[in-house]
């Protein structure tokens, strides 16, 4: 059952990954990423990570994505032109991404040891426990994260600052095209 | 998955039925005759200027940067709220420097207008 | 799960639907009939005694319409939108618990499912809901959807955030995301005869959370969005027939699902005075839940009658000038003081 809902789920988030690379116009990539986001979370939860499953729908499918959404909404984003595609390119690509592949998942095989599987639904990520953890075994990186967030907002600033200055107070919502 | 969550899973399933049914229900019932004018986006009757699609205030991204920001944030205190008696003091002292240092940094797009709408 | 509790789990899931589709229709009938009687008119009299038909007049209006799809539209956005925006605001209900504990055969009869991480379930699937507007508002290829939908979507999720921060303080409170813990936290009464509702520890958060949820919800005097004297009916304007009785339900499913949350969160949920006889034991806890989130519902119509619509950048400003800092600084006396009086 668990296996079946696994391969679901990880075919979903993989199918829709794809579809994002075949979609030509942005709106479908985006749709396609909040799939993907929407795959994870779901596999999260069968691991029985449920803070982690509704924090990735948060922040990940309903935050960041909000943000690509706005940019193609607000940008008018068309469709995507393709080029010619490089000979090099057509040869090598495909290969390459295999050999890609393979060699992270050897990586992978060999670093995670054999009799430490994780196993579906036991997996310590109740809220209470992610509580206890981050804030008694992860202080440090907690921390952290304030200040990468204060960097994040002073990025925020620079950008709403240029605007204010190029547009100036009783701009119309709408600007000319 | 977590037993708990199969009755979500129905619940989803049906709420997702619902509107599928209702929608080809109506359209059994429902007439249909479109033309070109009835078509039309809607400009208060006259003909269309433009493409709706063109570019809009960057206002708006700059309130979902924000938002993604203190999206974080929050989501930082959920499970400290849910820890907060086993935590205790030093529990609450991590959480105001965390806090502290984004209330400086809230003081300080404040300060800087990045909150004026126009 | 054995193959009957999944049978019990489904007849539950079915009734639970079909009663809050109910509710959602007379919720449409009941703010048309109170702000008429506000404003000294009758509302809907001709169908139906004092018009309590009209829902079920209204539902066949809206299947028997045309339904339009505009040239240059995005067919699978399009379709897409009323779908997340109405399932997103259904799904909201699988984790409200309308009664205290009830188990028949191993099974909980008023919860669909008691998650461990239940406000934030709430809170997840209705950040997803943004996408339902603000994808209407940008495929249907019209100037005042597009307008609608950005305005709509930015205002989401601005106030999304003062809700998040404003749930903090009932869960320091509580300890745990459990609605049904939370609700049972609330039993009992300060000094013999106050409830212990946490709007009482709580009042700013729950002032806070009532402003943003109707704010969430795009409901008067925050309903910028479809601002009709400036945008016909904002992201919607393009629907028509069902597809715009799917935003409708949804708005109002949306309300209903509010109102819940506030009873369930500050006004100590299915907790009131229990007497007589056993079934009547059993009954009166819905009753008092019911009752509350009525209230609750009362009082969207009543702000909707008595106050004005504010502008777009009063709005935004209310918003992180005024709710944010509010809830963030609720948040900090609370825990002080919890931390105060555990210590």
């Amino acid at each position: 059952m668990y296996q079946l809902l696994f391969f679901v789920f990880a075919g979903a988030a993989v199918g829709f990954a794809i579809n994002l690379l075949l979609q030509r116009h942005p709106i479908h990539s985006a749709l396609s990423l909040i799939g993907v986001m929407a795959s994870l979370a779901s596999l999260y939860l069968m691991l029985g990570a449920e803070f982690i499953a509704a924090a990735q729908i948060i922040v990940y499918a309903g935050a960041i994505m909000v943000l690509f959404v706005f940019v193609i909404m607000l940008l008018n984003a068309g469709e995507e032109e393709r080029t010619q595609r490089s000979r090099f390119a057509k040869y090598l690509g495909l290969p390459l991404i295999l050999l890609l592949v393979t060699s992270m998942a050897a990586v992978i095989y060999r670093q995670v040891p054999q009799d430490a599987m994780v196993r579906f639904g036991d997996f310590p990520g109740r809220t209470a426990d992610i509580g206890r953890r981050l804030f008694l075994n992860y202080l440090l990186p907690f921390e952290v994260v304030s200040i990468v967030i204060l960097v994040a907002i002073i990025g925020t600033v620079v950008l709403a600052r240029k605007d204010s200055e190029t547009e100036g107070p009783g701009k119309a919502v709408v600007s000319e095209k | 998955m977590p037993a708990e969550y199969i009755p979500i899973v129905i619940f989803l399933v049906l709420a997702t039925l619902f509107p599928v049914v209702t929608l080809l229900a109506a359209k059994l019932v429902r007439p249909s005759s479109p033309y070109a004018a009835k078509l039309r986006p809607y400009e208060c009757g006259i003909e269309p200027e433009s493409d709706s699609r063109g570019r809009y205030t960057v206002r708006f991204y700059i309130i979902a940067i924000l938002f993604v920001i203190f999206d974080v944030e929050t989501i930082f205190l959920f499970p400290w709220a849910v820890q907060f008696k086993t935590l205790g003091v030093f529990g609450l002292i991590e959480m105001l420097i965390f806090l502290g240092i984004l209330v400086v940094a809230y003081i300080w797009v404040y300060a800087k207008g990045a909150l004026e709408w126009v | 799960m054995s193959p009957l509790m999944v049978l019990f789990a489904l007849a539950k899931i079915v009734v639970i639907l079909l009663v809050l589709l109910t509710v959602v229709a007379y919720a449409v009938w009941f703010e048309r009939k109170l702000l008429a009687h506000m404003q000294c008119r009758w509302g809907p009299t001709r169908v139906g005694p004092h018009g309590l038909l009209q829902p079920l007049a209204d539902a066949i209006k809206l299947l028997t319409k045309e339904d339009l799809t505009p040239s240059e539209v995005f067919p699978l956005v399009y379709l897409l939108a009323p779908f997340l925006s109405l399932v997103t605001a259904l799904l909201a209900f699988a984790v409200i618990p309308f009664g205290p504990e009830t188990r028949v055969g191993g099974m909980d009869l008023f919860q669909i499912a008691d998650l461990d991480i239940g406000v934030l379930f709430i809170l997840s699937v209705s950040s997803m809901g943004v996408y339902g507007i603000a994808l209407a508002g940008w495929s249907s290829n019209s100037k005042y959807s597009l307008l609608g939908g950005l305005r709509s979507s930015a205002q989401m999720i601005s106030y999304e955030l003062a809700i998040g921060l404003s749930i903090i303080g009932v869960l320091l409170l509580t300890g745990s995301l459990s609605l049904r813990a939370i609700v049972e936290n609330q039993a009992g009464a300060y000094w013999g005869f106050l409830p212990r509702w946490n709007i009482i520890p709580q009042f700013a958060g729950f002032v806070c959370f009532l402003v943003a949820a109707i704010a969430e919800t795009n409901r008067l005097p925050f309903d910028l969005p479809e601002a009709e004297t400036e945008l016909v009916a904002g992201y919607h304007t393009e629907y028509s027939s069902m597809k715009f009785g799917m935003f409708f339900m949804a708005e109002y499913a949306n309300m209903v699902t509010a109102s819940c949350l506030a009873t369930l969160l500050f006004f100590g949920g299915w907790h009131g005075p229990v007497f007589g006889p056993a079934i009547l034991q059993a009954l009166l806890p819905l009753l008092w839940f019911s009752l509350k989130v009525l209230f609750f519902l009362f009082l969207y119509v009543w702000i909707r009658a008595t106050l004005p619509r504010f502008r777009y950048d009063q709005l935004m400003a209310f918003g992180w000038k005024f709710l944010v800092p509010l809830a963030l600084g609720n948040l900090v006396v609370t825990s002080l003081v919890l931390a105060i009086r555990w210590s």
